[in-house]
């Protein structure tokens, strides 16, 4: 459906912009297709609104995006990325999940060419295979969990119980969580991947009465658990702290009141309290009608980034030191407000907790309580000797 | 105590979902011998057609009505263009059709729905706890789904053995062929036994629509374990898928309620709760894997 957007759609966008002889272009794999497709559109739509408010370009360069969907399957992922680096495409960006990431980073370093993660950071790319060519526009994929152990600390919960799905990311999850957790922790509850009812586990929450839970089911899960942990009535008595993706803009939409008064962390949210992000939520919701999620600002940062580097070689990616040496700078202006780049080239940058409550009109908005960590660097760092 | 009174009712419960389910598919592949992989896309074209009534109107009614004969007309649109030139096929194509019917499916409904998983509030006849025992509350929406699963079952009960369709039926199911050799129209009773399946899944569609996300490939999730559960119950016996839902909900739920506590107390927490989390998830699994070397028919078997 969404092979390639090419010169035509493009144009129909910005409005005859891609006249330019040579636009730069950049590699765009992204799952648009699957549960989690809602997930690949926001990345897309974000990075194109930045696209679209520079006119057609970024850093002055005009630009085609080459939009591919990987169906959330790290083969088709890896295709896609061969077929594009023989075309000649020597920037990429757009991957969702780190499996797919795992997949599509080593074909783009191995051409030299570069990959500027705007969603996961996997913590092997963040040690001893860290890469001059690789840089990571989001996070680490441990930082909103250890920030989650100091938010349960500075809340005052004292015992408290965690669940997430049985597979790798729930797993490090929970890790993270408990490295800055210092309370007890009552029960660590692992859910089935496909998990759709979530009734038993309520249960045994029920039964052992923590002050509060700390959960990490993003996408449909996520959904589901919230509505009958509401349901069960439940989230009257037991607050509820998750990562930012366990109740993304899409999902708060999706769940109605049943998410009220529970806390998320994150590194950014839409009331975010910047001009930037101000801006940068009126123009998503004209453009597309609806709320970006904090994968849609990841994306709209990253096409901001990658923009400050295009700008400093006039588009010209050949350059490459150049190049590097410009991301490197990471000169632009982040709707997180703080962002630097640690060594090994992830970000170091602040987390905040947020509190879902009734905003205007009685719709439910996440609040933005106070900032838990400050310039948050992942532990993996160390681990990477980085060559210039 | 309590703890297992309210684990008995979450086994009861999703032991309903999967008998809304089940019932239907066993019905398919029993009497038209057609393995149905599509099965799941009614249920979520029930969930979203209900999503949509309900946003529409505001009334749960409308959207039971919307989501059962949403998932009815796409069963009965199915069965006329696709898996009536099927049936002489072999398994192999069926799994094929049926499988790319998944895939259009989804993207049918998230070209019309869009990719936005809608919101479905709990209606509020049904919303919030009642307190069953002192101390022991529960959902009323959950008692609800298990009242419509037994309505369900009682209203096939009737419908199987006290009419005269389900007296084809189940002539059906014994016999095809010579019911044809009958004079019976066999494809009109194809094509009925088809949306009453469709219908069954829309029904559970709507109902679970409160509890859980309505969106794309939510079937899918349901469809193996509905699998497992006419495996268990013999494949075209609706008593058999009755026995098989209600035994795989409560394998299920108990395991994932006290398998972690009572492997813990036998070894090592670092040991028992990884263990005991993957013994859960092959809990029904392990049943059917047990039914199949005592009974290999499943427990009821139609014919």
């Amino acid at each position: 459906m969404f092979k390639r957007l090419g010169c035509a759609a493009l144009a129909s966008i910005v409005a005859g912009a891609c006249i330019a002889a040579e636009p730069v272009k950049i590699g765009f794999i992204t799952t648009l297709s699957t549960p989690a497709g809602y997930i690949g559109e926001d990345e897309r739509d974000g990075f194109m609104l930045a696209v679209k408010e520079g006119g057609g370009k970024l850093g002055g360069v005009p630009i085609q995006l080459v939009i591919e969907d990987d169906g959330l399957k790290p083969a088709s992922a890896k295709q896609a990325v061969d077929r594009m680096l023989q075309s000649g495409i020597r920037l990429y960006t757009g991957v969702n999940f780190s499996n797919v990431l795992a997949a599509v980073v080593p074909s783009v370093l191995k051409a030299n060419a570069t990959y500027v993660s705007l969603n996961p950071g996997p913590s092997a790319f963040a040690g001893d295979k860290c890469d001059p060519n690789y840089f990571v526009a989001s996070y680490q994929n441990d930082a909103y969990h250890t920030a989650g152990g100091v938010a349960a600390n500075e809340l005052g919960f004292k015992r408290v119980v965690v669940l997430a799905p049985n597979y790798q990311a729930g797993r490090d999850a929970i890790a993270g969580f408990k490295r800055t957790y210092k309370g007890e922790l009552l029960g660590e509850i692992y859910t089935k991947l496909d998990q759709s009812d979530f009734s038993v586990e309520i249960a045994r929450i029920r039964s052992l009465k923590p002050d509060a839970i700390y959960q990490f089911h993003p996408g449909g899960a996520g959904i589901n658990f919230a509505k009958q942990y509401s349901n069960a009535g439940l989230s009257k008595d037991i607050p509820m702290l998750m990562p930012n993706f366990s109740m993304d803009a899409r999902m708060l939409e999706a769940t109605g009141n049943a998410a009220e008064g529970f806390y998320t962390v994150g590194i950014w949210s839409q009331s975010l309290d910047n001009p930037q992000t101000k801006k940068f939520v009126s123009a998503f919701q004209q453009a597309y009608g609806r709320m970006p999620t904090d994968y849609a600002a990841q994306a709209y940062d990253t096409a901001q980034w990658i923009a400050s580097g295009l700008k400093a070689v006039n588009g010209d990616l050949k350059k490459e030191a150049e190049f590097r040496g410009a991301m490197r700078k990471a000169d632009f202006t982040s709707l997180r407000g703080k962002f630097a780049l640690n060594t090994n080239q992830h970000p170091i940058q602040d987390l905040y907790l947020m509190h879902i409550v009734k905003g205007e009109g009685g719709k439910l908005v996440p609040k933005v309580v106070r900032k838990v960590v400050s310039d948050d660097k992942d532990i993996y760092a160390p681990l990477c000797k980085m060559p210039s | 105590m309590i703890l297992l009174f309210e684990q008995l009712l979450n086994g009861l419960q999703f032991g309903a979902m999967l008998f809304m389910l089940a019932s239907g598919l066993t019905l398919i592949f029993g009497i038209m011998g057609v393995v149905n992989l599509t099965h799941g896309s009614f249920y979520m074209v029930g969930a979203y057609c209900g999503a949509y009534a309900l946003g529409q109107t505001g009334s749960f009614l409308a959207a039971l009505v919307a989501g059962i004969l949403g998932a009815g007309a796409w069963g009965v649109l199915v069965e006329l263009v696709v898996i009536r030139r099927l049936y002489q096929r072999d398994h192999l194509y069926q799994v094929l059709a049926t499988f790319g019917l998944i895939l259009f499916t989804n993207e049918a409904v998230s070209l019309i729905f869009g990719r936005r998983p809608p919101l479905v509030d709990t209606p509020a006849l049904l919303s919030g706890v009642v307190t069953l025992l002192p101390g022991f509350q529960y959902p009323v929406m959950r008692l609800a789904f298990i009242v419509t699963g037994a309505l369900v079952a009682v209203g096939l009960w009737y419908l199987v053995n006290r009419t005269r369709i389900g007296m084809l039926v189940r002539a059906g199911a014994d016999d095809r062929d010579m019911v044809d050799a009958l004079g019976v129209d066999i494809r009109k009773l194809y094509t009925m036994v088809f949306a009453l399946g469709a219908l069954l899944c829309g029904l559970a569609g709507v109902m679970a629509a409160p509890l859980l996300a309505v969106e794309i490939g939510m079937g899918e999730r349901v469809l193996i374990t509905t699998f497992v559960v006419i495996v268990i119950g013999g494949v075209g016996s609706v008593r058999g898928a009755m026995a098989g839902a209600l035994l795989i909900g409560m394998v299920d739920s108990l395991g994932r309620a006290f398998l972690p506590s009572l492997l813990s107390s036998l070894m090592a927490p670092e040991v028992a709760t990884p263990l005991a989390a993957g013994l859960a998830s092959a809990s029904v699994y392990v049943l059917m894997a047990i039914v199949l070397i005592i009974r290999p028919l499943g427990l009821f078997p139609a014919r």
